[in-house]
């Protein structure tokens, strides 16, 4: 720790510390542009200047210089920094004077208006007046990709976006070219950006150089409501601030959760948006006919009532989607057992996870945070920068600090850090079982090793079999030990634990997805439209859903609902944190939350649900599973579980591990129904080759 | 200073490649730098790729990306940073550059830069008609006490009048350039006074210094240099009649479909196209593209 004096106040802070930290723990605010918490130090900007007594007469860039590096006078007085001096103040007067000299004065027409670093800045230590009467400089604008928009003549070159994607998105592309007056920050030969982060450039850009393409003038931030809430485009559930104009999202940005996302979201997560707006139901549809046709909510509950009394408990069966919340997948669970049904299934994908193995065999037991304790990570049938693109910029993280071997069994590909690629699939997996690769070592040799196990290899026939071998390898080369559980599972969809959480899954004798989509007589799909609908044998589908996509295409029956931003609801992210989001907007048209139309359906078929509000439901769903009362806190899976499984460990046929994503931007309805998240789609195919324009 | 950006496509060769001795020279030089620091070696490749080429192409800057494990926007972010790095063709025989900072200014450099717009071209970092010559204002090149003063290659020309000047260009121009005496172009040695010493004048019994390095300089064989005139200045436009893809009925060749102008393949290897040696490697750029295109759509 050391000690100094700021503005004459006496504060202890740690060595590491720079003299711009040291100033806000005293209390002291110092403006700056450059400098950012999570990225590396430019001192390029200038803005930071204090006064340091003791130190060389002349204003010091505080964010560039340490704690340490100041001197205390001779007779042991502490080192003393001033942030409010005369010189200090004429010193930021003058930095923000050369900042605005080529800065233009666009602000009325700058999306940045209103939440701009520099404009703030310019209150607080600009002067009302401009002694430059030369030409300002002008810089073409560049392409860098369909997300980020460029307005070059604002850059300050802070280089933040150049930091950022170097250092935690792991894409050198863009970079400061040329030098002094005319540098330039650009993508080389104005390529595309191929990160699927780069939407952050645009929350770190102090100045409005870097805007959002999608959003661009479309709207003011002071004249937006602003609801924080969860992303449920991942299994992570990052917090973001869905900002909404009337009943319109405008905009996604994220908010700070340091356990989670810290201050980034993925591409997907921000700009998904214009996809809440398109291909919505908004009425409910009967098929008649052989054809879909708008019906009234009475006329969409006397088809299913009909469907449902002309058939058994044992043939209707419920499919729970991927973004579906806790309180309506326990609504729809609730209703389906009171048909006397046991066929549930939360799994679209048939991955072989199942609740009654234990919490921890399908939960991200070391969480994010724990990424950064961990030293060896074996990713098995993942590809986490498509699958959660946010953790693994938290990879990346903690493979910057050295130390750290990555393995990976599965796809490979590009994942922004180095790996050792160890194979393909199950033989790569039963060789590490069996103790034999160098891989094996090095984990063995760390002290928490890391296991990941991805949804591509929980999947397909030997799925079961690999969660078993993954728990072996994970408990033979040590990862679970007192503090630590490195037996981690990967997960995609925002709704899956929490499913499985529920039990929303087959229960006694109860049918998987796969056999309900081939052999129900009424099916139930809550969202789910990543089943595969070529071996639909189901006689009456019902799709309760928000977008018009596959499920509602081989519906006989769409209840139209709320997608994520309009709904409160708990959703429990990979690593089994339960988390509340919170309603930003209305559904379209007639639309209305998932849990009330199942609640309205179960009374049109005579087995009322004891819930008629969304406090209720929640008060029930509680008092049956009481760790989702505990809002952003992980009721953390017993050990045992992983170690129980392990036992089961038999021998996998030879298989390769198929990847989970196979399209980042168009994993859910939502996203098929945006254009934006299209069109980067189209650039990604296209190995982001695309024309500028 | 102004904006500096990669030449445009058209003056583009397709591929770059060290000859033998550059690669050779390239290799030991990345070999000085500790493992993992190789990236280092990115200013002096640079430079022997812009010694052996004239200027630094857009293939030299991926090679050399390539060689050194960076990504590509970080070698141009170092290209386009120093000013000493050509990023478009300059003269093939002599790019003279003219220093215009305050001693040589006043000294009359002024007029120097007089006679490369009359003698070059009226714009600096533009090549004259043949692709011979061309110029550009530079600063300090440290030859202050001898201003004005040129530098041309690796030589300086100092203690210029205009009329030196104009002949330095001229035998530059015919290929002659090893012709000139560099250094003062007056009597004066090195930067010592002009006229002769001032000082330290007592017989050393050493013949004068001025006559052994004069009589040895006067003694050396010029050899003179032959290069062709080379076409890589020629069109100056992005215009649609200067795109080398369009059908002409000079050369008979078929355009692309869409007109474009005909682009190379990103992340080429192959260097079977671009001549070992340092000879005029732009000179015969746009027609080898032209005809690998012509051979593709017939394929």
């Amino acid at each position: 720790m050391a000690k100094l004096k700021v503005d004459g106040k006496e504060i202890e802070v740690p060595d590491h510390f720079t003299l711009l930290q040291a100033c806000e723990e005293a209390g002291a605010e110092v403006p700056r542009f450059c400098f950012h918490e999570r990225l590396s130090v430019a001192g390029n900007c200038r803005m930071c200047l204090v006064e340091v007594k003791g130190g060389p007469p002349k204003p010091a860039a505080s964010c560039a210089m340490g704690v340490r590096d100041i001197r205390g006078g001779p007779n042991g007085e502490l080192p003393e920094v001033y942030t409010n001096t005369p010189m200090v103040k004429k010193a930021r007067e003058g930095v923000m004077e050369f900042l605005l000299i080529n800065h233009p004065l666009d602000c009325p027409i700058c999306d940045q208006g209103g939440e701009c670093d520099l404009q703030d800045q310019a209150m607080a230590f600009g002067i009302d007046s401009s002694r430059y009467t030369e030409d300002k400089r002008a810089v073409e604008d560049k392409y860098i990709g369909p997300l980020v928009k460029t307005e070059m003549n604002r850059c300050i070159h802070c280089t933040r976006c150049v930091r950022f994607t170097t250092e935690v998105a792991g894409i050198a592309e863009l970079g400061l070219i040329g030098r002094g007056e005319d540098a330039e920050i650009t993508t080389y030969l104005e390529q595309a950006m191929t990160s699927e982060l780069q939407g952050n450039v645009v929350d770190l850009c102090p100045v409005g150089a870097l805007t959002s393409k999608p959003f661009a003038f479309t709207a003011r931030p002071w004249e937006l409501g602003k609801t924080e809430s969860i992303d449920v485009m991942d299994a992570l559930g990052s917090a973001i601030r869905v900002d909404t104009r009337g009943r319109e999202v405008m905009r996604i940005m994220p908010r700070v959760n340091e356990q989670i996302n810290e201050e980034w979201i993925s591409d997907k997560s921000r700009f998904i948006w214009d996809g809440l707006k398109t291909q919505r139901l908004d009425r409910p549809y009967v098929r008649r006919d052989g054809r879909l046709q708008p019906a009234s909510w009475a006329d969409a509950f006397g088809a299913i009532k009909a469907a449902v009394s002309a058939t058994t408990g044992d043939k209707i069966g419920a499919i729970a989607g991927d973004l579906a919340s806790v309180e309506e997948m326990y609504a729809l669970r609730e209703l389906i057992r009171s048909l006397g049904s046991e066929n549930l299934d939360c799994r679209q994908d048939g991955a072989a996870l199942y609740p009654v193995l234990g919490r921890s065999t399908y939960l991200f037991n070391a969480t994010i945070e724990g990424i950064e304790q961990a030293d060896a990570l074996l990713i098995v049938g993942a590809n986490p920068r498509f699958e959660a693109a946010v953790l693994n910029a938290r990879i990346r993280k903690r493979w910057r600090r050295g130390g750290f071997p990555i393995g990976v069994i599965g796809e490979g590909g590009e994942l922004r850090y180095d790996y050792d690629y160890l194979g393909a699939g199950t033989d790569t997996l039963s060789d590490f079982v069996a103790g034999n690769g160098s891989f094996v070592e090095k984990l063995k040799a760390a002290s928490r090793p890391l296991i990941i196990v991805g949804q591509g290899a929980l999947t397909g026939v030997n799925g079961a079999e690999v969660l078993a071998n993954a728990a072996k390898l994970a408990v033979d080369v040590g990862t679970i030990t007192e503090g630590w559980n490195g037996f981690s599972v990967l997960h995609t969809a925002a709704s899956r634990v929490g499913a499985l959480d529920l039990g929303f899954v087959p229960g006694e004798g109860g049918k998987n997805a796969a056999a309900m989509v081939a052999s129900m007589d009424v099916l139930f799909l809550l969202g789910a439209d990543e089943v595969d609908f070529s071996a639909k044998g189901a006689k009456f589908t019902v799709y309760i859903g928000s977008h018009g996509d596959n499920g509602a295409m081989n519906a006989d029956v769409i209840l139209p609902a709320a997608a994520y931003t309009e709904k409160s609801g708990t959703w429990v992210n990979t690593e089994g944190r339960v988390q509340m989001g919170n309603r930003a907007n209305f559904p379209p048209g007639d639309a209305r939350e998932d849990w009330a139309i199942i609640r309205a359906l179960s009374d049109t078929l005579g087995k009322r649900l004891p819930f008629d509000s969304l406090p209720a439901l929640r008060k029930a769903l509680y008092a049956a599973h009481p760790h989702f009362a505990e809002i952003d806190e992980i009721a953390a899976g017993n050990p045992e579980d992983v170690i129980a499984l392990s036992k089961k460990a038999g021998k996998m046929s030879s298989s390769g591990f198929t990847p989970a994503v196979k399209d980042f931007y168009l994993t859910n309805p939502i996203a098929r129904a945006s254009k934006v998240m299209a069109e980067c789609s189209a650039l990604a195919r296209n190995n982001f080759k695309a024309a500028a324009e | 200073m102004s904006v500096r950006r990669l030449a445009e496509d058209q003056f583009q060769p397709a591929t770059f490649a060290f000859n033998a001795e550059n690669a050779a020279w390239a290799e030991a030089t990345i070999k000085k730098y500790p493992e993992g620091r190789e990236q280092s070696a990115v200013i002096p490749l640079l430079m022997r790729a812009q010694e052996q080429d004239g200027w630094v192409t857009r293939a030299a800057i991926e090679t050399i990306a390539d060689m050194l494990g960076m990504a590509y926007i970080r070698v141009l972010e170092v290209a386009t940073f120093y000013t000493q790095f050509q990023l478009k063709p300059v003269g093939t025989r002599a790019h003279v550059q003219v220093c215009g900072t305050t001693p040589c200014m006043l000294r009359g450099a002024e007029d120097l830069i007089r006679v490369c717009k009359s003698k070059i071209h009226p714009e600096p970092f533009h090549t004259n008609a043949d692709g011979t010559l061309s110029w550009e204002e530079v600063e300090c090149a440290g030859a202050c006490v001898n201003a004005p003063m040129v530098t041309i290659f690796k030589d300086t020309y100092e203690d210029l009048t205009p009329t030196q000047l104009e002949h330095i260009i001229d035998r530059f121009e015919a290929g002659r350039g090893a012709d000139i005496r560099p250094g003062p172009q007056n009597d004066r040695i090195y930067s010592a006074p002009q006229g002769g010493l001032t000082s330290l004048t007592e017989d050393t019994g050493k013949p004068p210094l001025q006559e052994a390095l004069l009589g040895k300089w006067q003694s050396a064989p010029a050899a003179a240099v032959s290069v062709p005139p080379a076409n890589a200045g020629k069109p100056d436009s992005s215009a649609v009649e200067t795109n080398p893809a369009l059908k002409t009925p000079a050369d008979g060749e078929t355009a692309t479909s869409d007109g474009a102008p005909v682009k190379r393949a990103r992340k080429s290897k192959s260097t079977e196209e671009l001549p070992a040696s340092s000879e005029a490697p732009v000179a015969d750029k746009p027609k080898a593209t032209r005809k690998k295109k012509s051979e593709d759509e017939q394929a």
